[in-house]
C-alpha cells in the first residue's frame, strides 16, 4: 500500500500537546456539569453563524495548540443549562493533510463532547452528507442541523427531513442561521442527545467493503485495541491507510496491521482503485443514495446567485468585476479612512510633544514616546483599519472574494501560489500583520512564506500613507500612482524571485464557490471586531514601546551619530539630506514614523528640506526598506528568526537598489 | 494501431495529419482545411485529397465549407500518437539533455515506431509526466485501461495487451467546454491531490459537468454532486472524463468524436 504523506505542521503540534501535558492544563475549564457542543462541517455552511447566535457576546477566539488553526469557543445559557459550545474548523473528511482536520478529530476522540451538531448546507446535501457519514463512523452521540434550508429552496430543492432523519438514525433539525429560525429547536434537541447519549447507528457501506470491515472490526476488537477511536473508525482507517492511526496501531498490535493490510489488500484486488478511493466511493454511493431519497429538485431555476455568476465570472466581464472589489475595497477604505483620522486627530489635539530640554528626558520618554505612539495608533492605523476589515468581512462572507480568487488564479500561479492566496495579499493592503496571520490559509509552509515575502512588498495602509503625504502632496499624484504601480512590479518580480529561490510543487486550487448571498450584520461586525481586537494586541505594544525607544535614542543623543555613519548610504548613494538616516531607523517601528519624524524636523511645510527627487526616493525606500516592528515580529512566530531575517534583508536590499537606481536616475530628468 | 480492423497500418504521413487535427481540435471544432495546410505548410488540394482518404478509412468526417473533426476511432489514433510524440519529447529533454528546441523534431520521427509497452515504460520512468518540455501541451493520458498511475505501477508485470485498451475515449477537463458533462474516469498524479478531489466529491465514476472556463490557462469551475467547485488549471488537466452526451442532440460546440 502507499504511504500517505503525514501533515506538515504535525511535528509543531505534537510538540505543543506535550507541553500542554506537562502544565496539565485541559482543553477546557471547568465544565464538568455543563454540556459540551461541538460544531462540526464543512467550510462555509453556517457554522460561525449559529456560533455567534448561540454564544453572542460570551466567546473567546484563539488558537488551537497547534498554533496556526483558529479556535472558538463560548457559552450559552439555555434555561439555566450551562453550555460549552466549541466551533470545530471548517474540513471535508478526517484524513491528516490539515491541522484543522487533525485538530477537529482528536478533539472529538479525546476530549469527546456530549453532543456534536454537524452543520450541513442544505443546498448541497450529497457532499455535506460525506462528511456527516465520517462523523457517525466515529459513533458519537450526534444532531444534524440542516442549514440554508432557504437557498436550498431558492434552488428548488424540496428536503423531507424526516426522511433524512430515518434515513441516518440521528435527529435532523431544518434551520435557517441567518435569521435564526430553528436554532432554538436544535439546541433542544441537541441538550436531549447530550443527556441520554443515545445514538445507534447502522451505517452500512454494503457489499465486500461492509463485510472487509466488520471482518476488521471483530479482529481490532478481540486484539483489544482501543486507542480513543470507535473500532469501526479505527478499523475504517486502518484500511485507508491513515499514518496516524497506523502508527497509534502498531505500537500495540501489529498483528492488527498485518491483518488490515491483507484486508485492504483483498479489496483493492477486487476494484483496482486505492483502498482510501474505495471507502470514498463507497461513502459517496451512500451519501449519494440517502439524499436522493431524502430531497427531491422540483425545477431547475436559475438562481439569482447563478444569474450574478455568469458576469462575475465570465471570461471578460469577470476581470472588470474584479478589479472593481479590489479598487472598490481601497478607495472606501481610504475615503472614510482619511474622514475617520481627521476625526480622531481633532480629538487628540490636546497632544504636543514636549520640548526634552524643557521637560526633562523621563517625561520626554514617556509623553513624547510612549503616548505618542499612542496616539499615532489611534490616528494613523485604527481609522483606515476598521472600514477595511468591515468591507472585507462582507466581500469574504457574501462569496465574492471567491470570484475573485477564481479569475485571479491565473496570475496568481505565475508567482507559485494559487487564488486562494490573494486574500492574505488583499488583506496586505490594510496592514501586513493580520495579512501574514491569514496566510493559514494556504497548503504548505512553503507557500504561507512565498505569500508572506510577497505581502513585505505590498503597500499597506501606512505605506500609501508615506507615498500620499510626501509624493502625492509635495510632487504630484501621478508619482504617486507611479510609485504604486512600481511597488506591485516589484512585487511581482520579487515573487518570481523567491520563487526560484524556493522550487517546489505548487498546491492547486481547489475552492468551493458557494452560492452568493448577503451576509449578516452580526458575522460582519463580529469579523470586523475579532480582526480589529487581534491587530490591537499585536500591534499597539510594539507600537508605544517602540516609539519610547526612540525618543530614548533621541534623549541619549546617538541618533546625530547614526546618521553620520549611514551618510555614504543616504547622502551618496540615495542623494538624500543627512537627517534621512534618522528617518529611516525610526520608521522601523512604525512606517508612519518616517513621515512624522520629517514634521517634528522641518515643520509641515516639507518643501524646504527635500526637493521633488528627494520625496520621490524618500518614499521608495520608505515603503520597501524593511518590514516594521510589528511585521518583522509576526514573521518570527510564524516563520521563524531566520526566514524573518532572510526576508528582510531581501526588503533592504531591494530598497536601496532600487532607491539608489531611481535617484540617479531622476537626477537626469528633474 | 487499430485494434478491431487488421488492415494495412497508416502511413506515418497520415499519423502526422491525425496529430496536427488533434492538436487544433483543442482550439476550434470542426477543424478548418486551410488552417491543416497552414500547418503542415501543404498545398490545400493535398490537405483535402489526404482529408478525404482519412474519411474513407473511417478517422475523420468532413464537410465542405465546414471542416474537418476527428471520429472516435481517428480521435484514439490520434492523440496516442500525440501521447507518444509529447512522452518523447519530455524523455529527450528530461534524461538525454538534448536542448528544448531540437526535441520536437526527433519526437516526430521516433513516435511511428514506438511500441505500446515502451510507451508505458517510458510513462513510468518519468513518473507520469503531464506536459511536454517545449510548448507545455499537455501529454494525452494514456489507453491503457487503468483508473489511476498507482494500478499501472502494481500491474508493471503484465504487458498492456494483457491489460486490455479503454472502451471510450478520454479527455481532460481542461480541454472540455462549458456546459459538456463526463463521467470522471481516469485521474493522473499523486495520492495527495487524488485524496484531496474524492474528499470534495470527485470520485472516479463521478458524474461532472463544467460551468466556466477562466481565460488565461485559469481555473475550471465545475458542478460535482450539487456543489461548485473551482479546480486549477494544474490540477484539472490531470482529471480525465469520458463524455456523456445529452439524449438531445447538441448541435455545435460539443465534443463530437463519434
Amino acid at each position: 500500500m502507499v504511504r500517505l504523506p503525514t501533515c506538515i505542521e504535525k511535528e509543531e503540534y505534537e510538540k505543543s500537546l506535550l507541553e500542554k501535558k506537562e502544565t496539565g492544563k485541559p482543553f477546557d475549564g471547568d465544565v464538568s456539569s455543563d454540556i459540551s457542543v461541538a460544531l462540526a462541517g464543512n467550510a462555509n455552511v453556517g457554522k460561525s453563524v449559529i456560533f455567534n447566535y448561540l454564544t453572542g457576546s460570551d466567546q473567546v477566539v484563539g488558537n488551537w495548540p497547534g498554533k496556526t488553526v483558529k479556535r472558538a469557543e463560548g457559552n450559552l445559557n439555555h434555561h439555566g443549562q450551562k453550555i460549552h459550545i466549541i466551533d470545530l474548523p471548517g474540513i471535508y473528511s478526517f484524513s491528516t493533510f490539515s491541522m484543522e482536520e487533525i485538530v477537529s478529530r482528536e478533539y472529538i476522540a479525546h476530549d469527546k463532547p456530549d453532543v456534536v451538531i454537524n452543520v450541513l448546507d442544505a443546498s448541497v446535501l450529497e457532499r455535506n452528507l460525506f462528511f456527516t457519514l465520517q462523523l457517525m463512523e466515529m459513533d458519537i452521540p450526534m444532531v444534524v442541523c440542516l442549514n440554508q434550508m432557504d437557498i436550498a429552496r431558492q434552488k428548488g430543492y424540496h428536503i423531507d427531513a424526516k426522511k433524512l432523519e430515518k434515513a441516518l438514525g440521528v435527529p435532523v433539525v431544518p434551520t435557517v442561521a441567518v435569521t435564526g429560525k430553528g436554532l432554538g429547536k436544535l439546541i433542544q434537541k441537541a441538550i436531549r442527545v447530550a443527556k441520554t447519549q443515545k445514538h445507534d447507528y447502522n451505517v452500512d457501506y454494503g457489499g465486500e467493503v461492509e463485510k472487509a470491515i466488520r471482518n476488521l472490526s471483530t479482529f481490532l476488537e478481540s486484539e483489544k485495541i482501543d486507542i480513543g477511536y470507535s473500532t469501526r473508525w479505527v478499523a475504517i482507517k486502518l484500511m485507508e491507510n491513515d499514518p496516524e492511526i497506523n502508527k497509534l496501531v502498531q505500537s500495540k498490535s501489529v498483528r492488527a496491521i498485518q491483518y488490515a493490510n491483507h484486508v485492504a489488500f483483498e479489496l483493492e484486488k477486487i476494484h483496482d482503485e486505492p483502498s482510501f478511493a474505495i471507502i470514498a466511493s463507497e461513502r459517496y454511493s451512500l451519501a449519494s443514495k440517502i439524499s436522493a431519497g431524502a430531497q427531491k429538485q422540483k425545477k431547475f431555476k436559475m438562481t439569482l446567485s447563478e444569474r450574478l455568476d455568469k458576469i462575475l465570472i465570465h471570461p471578460v466581464y469577470g476581470y472588470f468585476t474584479s478589479a472593481l472589489v479590489i479598487i472598490g475595497l481601497l478607495v472606501w477604505t481610504f475615503v472614510l479612512g482619511n474622514f475617520i483620522s481627521e476625526l480622531i486627530t481633532n480629538a487628540m489635539s490636546f497632544f504636543q510633544p514636549v520640548d526634552p530640554a524643557l521637560s526633562g528626558p523621563a517625561i520626554a520618554v514617556l509623553w513624547n514616546g510612549a503616548f505618542g505612539g499612542l496616539v499615532a495608533g489611534l490616528t494613523l492605523i485604527v481609522p483606515f483599519v476598521i472600514p477595511f476589515y468591515i468591507l472585507l468581512a462582507y466581500i469574504q462572507n457574501s462569496g465574492l472574494l471567491t470570484r475573485v480568487a477564481f479569475m485571479m488564479d491565473s496570475f496568481m500561479q505565475k508567482i507559485g501560489l494559487h487564488g486562494k492566496a490573494l486574500i492574505p495579499l488583499i488583506l496586505g493592503y490594510g496592514c501586513s500583520v493580520p495579512a501574514i496571520d491569514s496566510t493559514r490559509i494556504l497548503e504548505t509552509k512553503r507557500e504561507r512564506l512565498l505569500a508572506a515575502f510577497a505581502i513585505t512588498f505590498a503597500p499597506c495602509s501606512a505605506r500609501t500613507i508615506i507615498i500620499l503625504s510626501l509624493v502625492a502632496v509635495f510632487v504630484s499624484i501621478w508619482w504617486a500612482l507611479a510609485l504604486y504601480v512600481l511597488d506591485l512590479i516589484i512585487i511581482f518580480i520579487m515573487g518570481k524571485i523567491a520563487l526560484k529561490a524556493m522550487p517546489g510543487e505548487a498546491t492547486g486550487l481547489i475552492m468551493e464557490m458557494h452560492s452568493l448571498r448577503i451576509p449578516s450584520s452580526s458575522v460582519i461586525l463580529k469579523d470586523t471586531w475579532n480582526r480589529t481586537k487581534a491587530l490591537a494586541y499585536m500591534v499597539f505594544p510594539v507600537f508605544i514601546a517602540g516609539s519610547a525607544l526612540i525618543q530614548v535614542f533621541y534623549v541619549l543623543g546617538v541618533l546625530e551619530p547614526i546618521s553620520s555613519f549611514m551618510a555614504p548610504l543616504t547622502v551618496g548613494w540615495l542623494k538624500l539630506p543627512l537627517f534621512a538616516g534618522v528617518l529611516l531607523i525610526v520608521g522601523v517601528v512604525r512606517k508612519e514614523f518616517v513621515l512624522v519624524t520629517l514634521v517634528s524636523f522641518v515643520g509641515t511645510d516639507l518643501s524646504v528640506a527635500l526637493n521633488s527627487t528627494q520625496f520621490i526616493v524618500l518614499a521608495l525606500v520608505g515603503m520597501l526598506y524593511l518590514p516594521c516592528l510589528s511585521t518583522f515580529s509576526i514573521l518570527i512566530k510564524e516563520f521563524g528568526l531566520k526566514a524573518a531575517s532572510a526576508i528582510s534583508a531581501a526588503n533592504l536590499i531591494t530598497a536601496f537598489l532600487v532607491g539608489g537606481i531611481v535617484a540617479h536616475a531622476l537626477s537626469l530628468f528633474l | 494501431m487499430s485494434s478491431k480492423k487488421h488492415e494495412i497500418p497508416l502511413s506515418e504521413n497520415a499519423e502526422e495529419y491525425l496529430e496536427v487535427l488533434y492538436k487544433l481540435s483543442m482550439v476550434e471544432r470542426p477543424v478548418k482545411t486551410t488552417k491543416i495546410s497552414k500547418t503542415l505548410d501543404i498545398t490545400p488540394a493535398s490537405v483535402t485529397e489526404m482529408i478525404k482518404k482519412l474519411q474513407k478509412r473511417g478517422y475523420v468526417e468532413y464537410l465542405p465549407y465546414k471542416g474537418v473533426t476527428l471520429t472516435e476511432e481517428g480521435y484514439k489514433i490520434a492523440s496516442n500518437i500525440t501521447r507518444k510524440h509529447r512522452l518523447l519529447e519530455r524523455f529527450l529533454h528530461d534524461v538525454l539533455h538534448i536542448k528544448k528546441d531540437r526535441v520536437h523534431d526527433q519526437a516526430c520521427e521516433m513516435e511511428h515506431s514506438l511500441s505500446d509497452d515502451a510507451e508505458r515504460a517510458m510513462c513510468q520512468l518519468l513518473k507520469q509526466p503531464d506536459e511536454c518540455p517545449d510548448d507545455e501541451e499537455l501529454i494525452p493520458v494514456c489507453d491503457f485501461k487503468f483508473k489511476t498511475c498507482e494500478e499501472c505501477r502494481k500491474r508493471r508485470h503484465e504487458e498492456v495487451n494483457q491489460v486490455g485498451k479503454r472502451d471510450k475515449n478520454l479527455v481532460s477537463i481542461t480541454s472540455m467546454k462549458r456546459n459538456e458533462k463526463g463521467r470522471v474516469s481516469f485521474v493522473r498524479g499523486d495520492y495527495k491531490v487524488i485524496r484531496r478531489l474524492m474528499d470534495m466529491g470527485i470520485t472516479i465514476g463521478a458524474e461532472i459537468s463544467v460551468l466556466e472556463v477562466a481565460p488565461f490557462k485559469g481555473p475550471v469551475e465545475l458542478l460535482v454532486r450539487g456543489s461548485n467547485l473551482a479546480l486549477g488549471r494544474d490540477i484539472a488537466k490531470n482529471v480525465f472524463v469520458e463524455i456523456i452526451k445529452d439524449e438531445a442532440p447538441e448541435t455545435e460546440g460539443a465534443l463530437s468524436y463519434g
